[in-house]
């Protein structure tokens, strides 16, 4: 700021903060009701503080799930999306990057045709071809499946558009030197473009861990049974309908374990995040 | 260590031809300049040699086997480019030993050779660097060193030092040369700057618009140029080509700047009328016209006292050995 005035500091200071309680407030609503007992939750006012049941909720939700909603323990859900966002997140990377690959560096017929049919499907969002991908998925028998549950999620144009806009800043100098080296395409591309993408790949991780951790409509479908269910989904099925008393300590202990491992992925690849953003190491 | 012999050789880009016919032999261990303005088709000829382009027509021999079908790793040559192309992610000694890996050399014989290149060109002590801990001479020299370690027939060198400062381009210059002698691999060096040209072909290929305007030693070049391209390309400033007649027919009389000396009016062949003069300590560059109406011939004299006046008339005087003679129309040098 260029002007010092305090009354702007106090202002700017008060929007910051106003912005971060409407933000953390369920965040700590939600904490708050994981640490309590059923009925202290339906008791009206609800606390704001913490209360004495943190571990007993957290092991029930973890071990045995809740009486009333879906039984599945939380830890089998949580190992479910788990696997469904690394395999998401790791095929994606894999498949993008092989396929930008292909675009840069060859030379082969109707190459920018493809390339922009894969930009085109940028446009498209799961849900638009949910119904289709839906009945190619269970003809082939693999509703319930991890491989259900990841493959039709893992082409990405999104990704392949990145890495393609990666390799067009690197020198075509480098893959000449490589060339009169000796290294083939593939050793190229393993030796030199590879380690080269290291953040970009990291970058894309993040962002394609916590896409693959958040996938609602597609598990909804695709799974049937309790242990096939990722946590997003497990919470959905928690909270029952009709008479039977849903057990929001349960839920709330379920949503906050669910939230933990995106966080745990944001916080631990913070550093390489931003350099896969900002740093072009070339 | 071979010979490079070039025969009828053609490229077009599509139906744009690039290299109209280029035939020369480089013997073995010569290191020759082809030198040209940008767009000359100077780098095409090169990156042919090395087989990152195709040839069009006509063939190249590196040694005594025709590497028009050769991939680049198998013609035995090596390549050092402009911008470098080491590769970021390895150190300086990643950087050298990479080809030999690939080759698969004996771990021992890797390290003995980078060893030795790093020795040659003082990188010992930066063997363990990233290239982007490296200055711009650094990089270059570690660009060489991954040219040495390969011990290759033939050196192709892309512009190398054009991405260096004026200072450190003249040392790069001088380490080349030293480089060379002990070596003594045959080097196909392109450049646009004639002062490297000059200072280190055994012989220079002038080219212009793809094809070779002239080849031979440096100073063969400077003393008689064959054509007023070359006259205008080498040397600077460019040699001062004058329209004239002779037997009747229309010439352009060249003398290069250097060779005219002032003297007195009744004793010189013709009067400059000063526009600009730059003096640059050693010597002083005289800019001006001939005639008196603004339309004759724009002249260059290089003076090696100082040179006062600022503007003003500049009676001049020359050796007619010093007298270079074109036709007007082909621009191509009338033997005499």
């Amino acid at each position: 700021m260029i002007e010092n005035r305090p009354w702007l500091t106090v202002f700017a200071h008060a929007v910051l903060i106003l912005g971060i309680a409407v933000i953390a407030f369920p965040l700590w609503v939600t904490f708050v009701a994981s640490t309590l007992t059923l009925d202290e939750i339906i008791s009206v006012p609800m606390p704001l503080v913490p209360g004495s049941h943190l571990w007993e909720n957290y092991a029930q939700a973890l071990t045995s799930g809740t009486e009333a909603g879906a039984a599945a323990p939380v830890g089998r859900m949580m190992l479910n999306s788990l696997v469904m966002a690394l395999a998401i997140a790791t095929g994606k990377i894999a498949i993008s990057i092989i396929a930008s690959f292909a675009i840069v560096y060859f030379r082969f017929p109707l190459r920018n045709f493809f390339f922009w049919m894969i930009f085109i499907t940028l446009m498209l969002p799961v849900e638009v071809r949910i119904i289709p991908t839906f009945k190619v998925v269970s003809d082939l028998g693999m509703i319930d499946s991890y491989v259900g549950l990841t493959l039709p999620l893992i082409a990405s144009a999104t990704a392949t558009f990145l890495f393609r806009q990666f390799f067009l800043t690197v020198p075509d100098e480098l893959a000449e030197a490589a060339r009169i080296d000796g290294a083939g395409p593939l050793r190229f591309f393993w030796d030199v473009l590879l380690p080269l993408s290291k953040t970009s790949m990291a970058a894309l991780f993040v962002i394609q861990f916590i896409y693959g951790w958040n996938q609602y409509l597609w598990p909804l479908l695709i799974t049937t049974q309790e242990n096939m269910y990722t946590a997003v989904i497990g919470i959905k099925r928690m909270i029952t309908s009709g008479d039977a008393l849903t057990e929001w300590n349960l839920v709330m202990a379920t949503a906050m374990l669910a939230m933990l491992p995106p966080v745990a992925v944001v916080v631990l690849m913070q550093r390489w995040f931003v350099r896969g953003l900002v740093e072009t190491e070339k | 260590m071979a010979q490079v012999i070039f025969r009828g050789v053609r490229k077009s880009f599509g139906n744009a031809p690039v290299i109209h016919g280029f035939d020369m032999d480089v013997r073995d261990g010569e290191f020759v300049v082809i030198v040209g303005p940008s767009g000359c088709g100077k780098s095409t000829l090169l990156r042919m040699v090395a087989g990152l382009e195709a040839i069009s027509d006509g063939e190249i021999a590196i040694g005594e086997r025709v590497v028009n079908r050769l991939e680049p790793k198998d013609r035995d040559i090596a390549m050092v480019f402009q911008n470098y192309a080491l590769y970021p992610h390895m150190n300086v000694e990643g950087n050298m030993a990479y080809g030999l890996k690939i080759r698969g050399l004996p771990q021992a014989e890797i390290d003995a050779r980078v060893a030795r290149a790093a020795q040659i060109l003082e990188l010992s002590p930066l063997l363990k660097r990233k290239p982007r801990e490296l200055s711009g001479g650094q990089r270059q020299r570690v660009a060489m060193g991954r040219a040495i370690v390969r011990k290759p027939a033939v050196f192709l060198f892309d512009e190398p030092l054009s991405n260096l400062d004026a200072k450190l381009r003249v040392q790069m210059r001088a380490e080349l040369q030293d480089l060379h002698r002990r070596l003594q691999t045959t080097s196909l060096y392109v450049t646009h700057d004639q002062v490297e040209a000059m200072t280190l072909a055994q012989r220079m290929v002038v080219m212009n618009g793809g094809r070779a305007e002239q080849i031979g030693a440096p100073l063969e070049v400077y003393k008689k140029p064959a054509s007023t391209f070359v006259a205008g390309f080498i040397g600077s400033p460019p040699m001062n080509l004058i329209p004239a007649g002779k037997d009747g027919r229309e010439v352009l009389l060249g003398v290069r700047p250097e060779h005219l000396q002032p003297c007195a009016e009744g004793e010189a062949k013709m009067t400059v009328n000063v526009d600009l003069v730059e003096p640059l300590g050693s010597d002083t560059l005289v800019y001006g016209h001939t005639g008196d109406n603004g339309d004759g011939a724009r002249v260059a004299v290089r003076l090696h006292q100082s040179f006062a006046a600022q503007t003003g008339r500049l009676p001049v005087r020359f050796d007619p050995a010093h007298e270079h003679l074109f036709d007007k129309a082909t621009g191509l040098r009338i033997e005499d």
